[in-house]
C-alpha cells in the first residue's frame, strides 16, 4: 500500500542513470582510537530509492555517508556502486560521479550561481553549450528564475543557496547522490517546501539517494528505506518507514521513533487508501418524515445535509426535524471537510477536534464520498501489518 | 651624493631661488626633465621590482606555509625580525656584503615586503571557509584544482591588501635607499637637506607623496576589481 | 661577523655618547607621542561614540600609512625649518592616523547589546562612554597606541638628516663612526623599538579588562587595513 505523502515505490527501480549502492562489513577505525566509528555496517540500498541514515549525534551516520565518496577511508570491508569497489577509482573521479550536498553548502562565493552550478561538468570536460543549457535546465527543475544564474551566492537566501546546492549536485547526472542534514540549517517552513520539492524531484528523476538526518521525521517523510543508527555505527533497523513504525526492533528504535509511532505511521497513507462509510444524508427541501424514518431505519441520530449538487452542506441532528420540510438553517455548519488525499494522521486530527463525530469527505469536485470515523482510522492501523 | 640640483647660484638662479622662497615653480619646470622625473622613474623601478621579488618570495613560502603549517612560525620569525631593523640600519649593514648597488637596495627593500605579504597571503588562504573545501573537494577536485579554482581567487583580496601595504612601504623605504645608492626620489630630498634648498625639498617631497597616494588608491582599485562578490553582499 | 662583535664593543665605548642620543630620541619621540595622544585619541573616541564619520576615520589610516616618512620630514623642513620642532610635526603626522583609526573602530565596535543594556538601565550618554563603552575599547586603543610607539621611535631615526638629534646621527654617518658604530647605533634603536613594544603589549594585556582577556587575540591582530601588522613599520 502505497501513499501520497512519503516516496515510497514498489521494489527497484528499473532507472538506468541510478545506481544501486551496497555496504559489506564496513568498518572504520581512527588511528589512536578506543572504539570504532563505525563497526561491521551492512546494508543494500536499490537503485532510485531514498536511503536515510538516522540517529542520534555521533552515531557515524555522517561518517558512513562520507565513507561512500571517500571523503573518509574504509579501514573494513567494502562499498560496492553499482556493484564495483568505491576503492577501485581515484577519489577524484569518484567524487565527480556522485552528487554531494552539505549541511553549510559550500557555495564558491566568489563565483555566480551559473559558475558554482557548472562545476563538475566542468571538471570533466563539457563543451561550453551542453554546459550553459544544463544550467539553465537545473535552474528551472529547483525552481529558481534564470536570471539567478548571474547572482552571487551572498546575495541569495538560504533556502535560495539550498536550491543551488541540489541543482550543483545534480549538474552532471550523477548515478547518487549523499546528502548530509542538506535542509538542517533552513527554517521549518522553507525546509517542509524544499523536501516537498526534492520529493516531486525525485518522482521525476528517480536517482539513488542516501540521506543523513538526525530527524525522525524528516526520514520518515523522505525515506524508501530507512537506516537507524547507533552508537559506534551499529544499524538498529533498516526498513521501509511503515515496517519501522509499526514493528521496531528493538528498545532504542522504539524510543527513537518516538512514543507516538502510531499516529506517524497515519502519517503514511491517506483517506484514499481506506474504505470510507457510507453518509447518511437528507437532502435540503425533502420531507422531514422521508429523513426521520431513514435515519430510525439506520439506527442514527444525525444525518448529512446535501444540497441540489450533492454537496454537503452541515449535519443536520435528528432532533431538529419537526413536520417542516428540511432547510438550510436546521443543519449545524460542517467544521471541516476532507479530501481523498488527506494523510489519515491529518483526518484523526480533525475527528477529534470535532467531538470524535464523523468526518465528512468530499471528491475533487466537491460532492460528497463518505464518512470516516475513529473506528476506521484506528482499524486501518490495526490491518497495516 | 648630489646628483646636481641646481644650487642657489647668485647671477644664475632666478630671484625665488636665490631668496630661498618656499616653491619656486620656475625651478621645477627647469629641473624636471634632468632631476625630478629620473628620480620619480628610477624611484618607481625600484619599488616595482622590490614588489614583485617581495611577492615572489612571500607566494611561495605561503604555500608551503598552507601545506605544512610548521613552516609559518620561522617565516614570521625571520621577516618580523628583518622588517624591525631600522630601514637606515639595513641598508648599512649591507653595504660590506653587496656594496653600493643597487642590489644591496633591493635586497633591503625586498626584506621588508615579506612579513607583510607573507602573513597577508596566508591569512587569504586560510580563510576559505571550511565547507566550500569540502564542498569542493566532494564535487571531485583535486588538491591542485581546489588551490587554483577555490583557495587562491577566494585569497585574493587578502593578498591585494598586503600588497597596498607592502608598496608604499616600499615607496616610503626607497626614498632611505640614497644612502646606498643615487637613485630614486631620495636623492634630490637628501640633497635638499643638505642645502635647505625649499624648493626641491618640497617638490621632491610632495611627488614622494603624490606617487604613494597613487600606487594606494590604484590598488585599491584592483583589489575591488579582483573581488566583485564582496560587494553584493545581500541587504 | 667582526664588525658585529665590534659594534658591542663600540656601544660598551661609547656609552655615555649614545645614552645621550637615546635621551634625545626618546624626548623627539616623547614629543611627538604626546601631542599625537592628545589630538588622536580624544577625536577618535569621540566619533567612535557619535558612530559618525566613519569613512573618514577609517580611511585616515590608510592614507597615513601610506605617506613616505622621509618626504614627509622632507616638506616639513620646507616649511618649518630644520630642527627639533619640524620633524616632531612629520612624526605627529604620521602617528596620529593609526590611533585615531583604532580609537574609532575600537569604540564604534563595541558590543552593541552591552551598550543597549547599558542605556536601558537609565545610563546617560557620558556614563555609557566612561563605564562601558572606554573600558571595552581599551585593549584595541592600547594596540593602536603601541603601533604608533614602535613607528614613531623607528621613524625617528631619520630626524638626523633634517637637524634633530636622535640616534640615527650615528647610523647616518658611517664616515665617523664605522660600520661597528653603525651597527651598534642600530642594534640600540631596534633595543628600543623592541623594549616599547613589550612594554606597550604589556600595558595592554592590564587594561584589558579580566572578562574579555581570552578573546584578546581577536583584535589585536585584525585585518591588514585598519589596525596596522603588529611589529613596527620601522623607518
Amino acid at each position: 500500500m502505497t501513499s501520497a505523502n512519503s516516496a515510497q515505490t514498489e521494489g527497484p527501480s528499473p532507472y538506468p542513470s541510478a545506481a544501486s549502492l551496497e555496504f559489506q562489513h564496513v568498518g572504520k577505525r581512527y588511528p589512536g582510537a578506543v572504539r570504532a566509528a563505525i563497526e561491521d555496517l551492512s546494508f543494500e540500498v536499490p537503485a532510485g530509492e531514498i536511503c536515510v541514515l538516522v540517529g542520534p549525534s555521533g552515531c557515524g551516520k555522517t561518517t558512513a555517508m562520507r565513507l561512500v565518496n571517500r571523503m573518509i577511508d574504509l579501514t573494513a570491508g567494502d562499498i560496492l556502486l553499482d556493484g564495483v569497489s568505491v576503492t577501485r577509482r581515484k577519489p577524484a573521479e569518484l567524487r565527480r560521479e556522485i552528487g554531494y550536498v552539505i549541511q553549510q553548502i559550500g557555495l564558491f562565493p566568489h563565483q555566480t550561481i551559473a559558475q558554482n552550478i557548472a562545476t563538475v561538468p566542468k571538471l570533466l570536460g563539457w563543451d561550453k553549450q551542453r554546459t550553459t543549457a544544463r544550467v539553465q535546465e537545473l535552474l528551472t527543475l529547483v525552481s529558481l528564475d534564470a536570471e539567478m544564474g548571474e547572482r552571487y551566492p551572498g546575495e541569495l537566501s538560504g533556502g535560495q543557496r539550498q536550491r543551488v546546492g541540489v541543482a550543483r549536485a545534480l549538474a552532471a547526472d550523477p548515478p547518487l547522490m549523499l546528502m548530509d542534514e542538506p535542509f538542517g540549517a533552513i527554517d521549518p517552513i522553507n525546509r517542509a517546501r524544499l523536501q516537498d520539492e526534492l520529493l516531486r524531484l525525485q518522482a521525476e528523476i528517480r536517482k539513488t539517494i542516501v540521506f543523513v538526518t538526525h530527524d525522525i521525521d524528516e526520514a520518515i517523510k523522505m525515506g524508501d528505506r530507512i537506516a537507524i543508527m547507533r552508537e559506534g555505527g551499529h544499524l538498529a533497523q533498516y526498513a521501509t518507514p511503515d515496517v519501522l513504525l509499526a514493528d521496531p526492533a528493538d528498545e532504542f528504535v522504539a524510543r527513537f521513533v518516538g512514543a507516538d509511532r502510531g499516529l506517524k505511521r497515519l502519517t503514511l497513507s491517506a483517506i484514499k487508501d481506506i474504505q470510507l462509510l457510507d453518509g447518511l444524508t437528507a437532502r435540503v427541501g425533502e420531507p422531514a418524515a422521508e429523513a426521520r424514518e431513514r435515519a430510525a431505519r439506520h439506527g442514527s441520530d444525525e444525518l448529512v445535509l446535501i444540497d441540489g449538487g450533492e454537496q454537503p452542506i452541515g449535519r443536520l441532528p435528528v432532533a431538529r426535524l419537526d413536520g417542516k420540510p428540511v432547510a438550510v438553517e436546521d443543519a449545524e455548519p460542517l467544521a471541516a471537510t476532507a479530501r481523498r488525499q488527506t494523510s489519515l494522521h491529518d483526518a484523526l486530527s480533525l475527528v477529534v477536534a470535532d467531538g470524535n463525530r464523523p468526518l465528512v469527505v468530499v471528491d475533487d469536485d466537491g460532492r460528497l464520498a463518505g464518512l470516516v470515523d475513529l473506528k476506521l482510522i484506528s482499524d486501518a492501523l490495526q490491518t497495516r501489518r | 651624493m648630489a646628483s646636481g640640483p641646481v644650487i642657489p647660484d647668485f647671477g644664475r638662479g632666478s630671484s625665488c631661488v636665490r631668496d630661498n622662497g618656499l616653491f619656486c615653480w620656475g625651478w621645477v619646470k627647469q629641473n624636471w626633465s634632468d632631476t625630478l622625473q629620473p628620480a620619480l622613474l628610477q624611484h618607481i623601478l625600484l619599488t616595482a621590482v622590490a614588489v614583485v621579488i617581495g611577492t615572489a618570495i612571500a607566494f611561495t613560502l605561503a604555500l608551503a606555509a598552507h601545506r605544512r603549517g610548521w613552516i609559518a612560525t620561522p617565516v614570521v620569525l625571520v621577516t618580523g625580525l628583518l622588517y624591525t631593523i631600522p630601514s637606515l640600519a639595513l641598508f648599512q649593514l649591507l653595504v660590506p656584503l653587496t656594496g653600493l648597488t643597487r642590489t644591496t637596495a633591493e635586497i633591503a627593500l625586498v626584506s621588508y615586503t615579506l612579513l607583510i605579504l607573507f602573513r597577508n597571503m596566508l591569512a587569504g588562504l586560510s580563510g576559505v571557509p571550511g565547507e566550500v573545501k569540502d564542498a569542493a573537494r566532494g564535487m571531485g577536485m583535486t588538491e591542485r584544482q581546489l588551490l587554483w579554482k577555490v583557495e587562491l581567487p577566494l585569497a585574493l583580496p587578502a593578498v591585494v591588501a598586503g600588497l597596498r601595504i607592502a608598496t608604499v612601504t616600499v615607496i616610503s623605504l626607497a626614498t632611505v635607499a640614497v644612502f646606498v645608492v643615487d637613485e630614486g626620489l631620495g636623492a634630490p630630498i637628501y640633497s635638499a637637506l643638505q642645502q635647505t634648498f625649499k624648493t626641491e625639498m618640497i617638490a621632491a617631497g610632495a611627488l614622494c607623496v603624490a606617487l604613494a597616494l597613487l600606487a594606494d588608491f590604484l590598488l585599491v582599485l584592483l583589489q575591488r576589481a579582483l573581488s566583485p562578490w564582496m560587494r553584493v553582499a545581500r541587504a | 661577523m667582526n664588525d658585529f662583535i665590534d659594534a658591542f664593543k663600540f656601544i660598551g665605548d661609547n656609552a655615555s655618547l649614545l645614552w645621550h642620543l637615546t635621551l634625545d630620541h626618546l624626548a623627539l619621540a616623547g614629543a611627538a607621542m604626546g601631542i599625537s595622544l592628545l589630538i588622536a585619541i580624544p577625536l577618535g573616541v569621540w566619533l567612535g561614540h557619535l558612530h559618525r564619520g566613519s569613512f573618514a576615520a577609517i580611511n585616515i589610516s590608510n592614507i597615513g600609512r601610506a605617506l613616505p616618512s622621509l618626504a614627509l620630514i622632507s616638506i616639513g623642513v620646507a616649511l618649518l625649518g630644520i630642527g627639533f620642532v619640524n620633524v616632531m610635526v612629520a612624526l605627529i603626522v604620521l602617528a596620529v592616523p593609526p590611533m585615531l583609526t583604532n580609537a574609532y573602530v575600537a569604540i564604534d565596535g563595541v558590543d552593541r547589546d552591552a551598550v543597549e543594556a547599558a542605556r536601558g538601565m537609565g545610563m546617560r550618554g557620558s556614563e555609557v562612554l566612561w563605564r562601558v563603552e572606554l573600558p571595552l575599547a581599551l585593549p584595541l586603543i592600547f594596540a593602536g597606541i603601541r603601533t604608533a610607539v614602535v613607528y614613531v621611535i623607528a621613524t625617528a631615526t631619520l630626524g638626523s638628516v633634517a637637524g634633530a638629534n636622535t640616534l640615527g646621527n650615528v647610523i647616518v654617518d658611517q664616515a665617523t663612526y664605522r660600520l661597528p658604530g653603525v651597527i651598534g647605533a642600530a642594534i640600540c634603536v631596534a633595543a628600543l623599538a623592541l623594549v616599547f613594544e613589550l612594554l606597550f603589549a604589556g600595558l595592554q594585556r592590564l587594561v584589558t579588562p579580566r572578562g574579555l582577556r581570552s578573546r584578546r587575540r581577536a583584535p589585536a591582530e585584525v585585518g591588514p587595513a585598519v589596525v596596522g601588522t603588529a611589529a613596527a613599520e620601522s623607518m
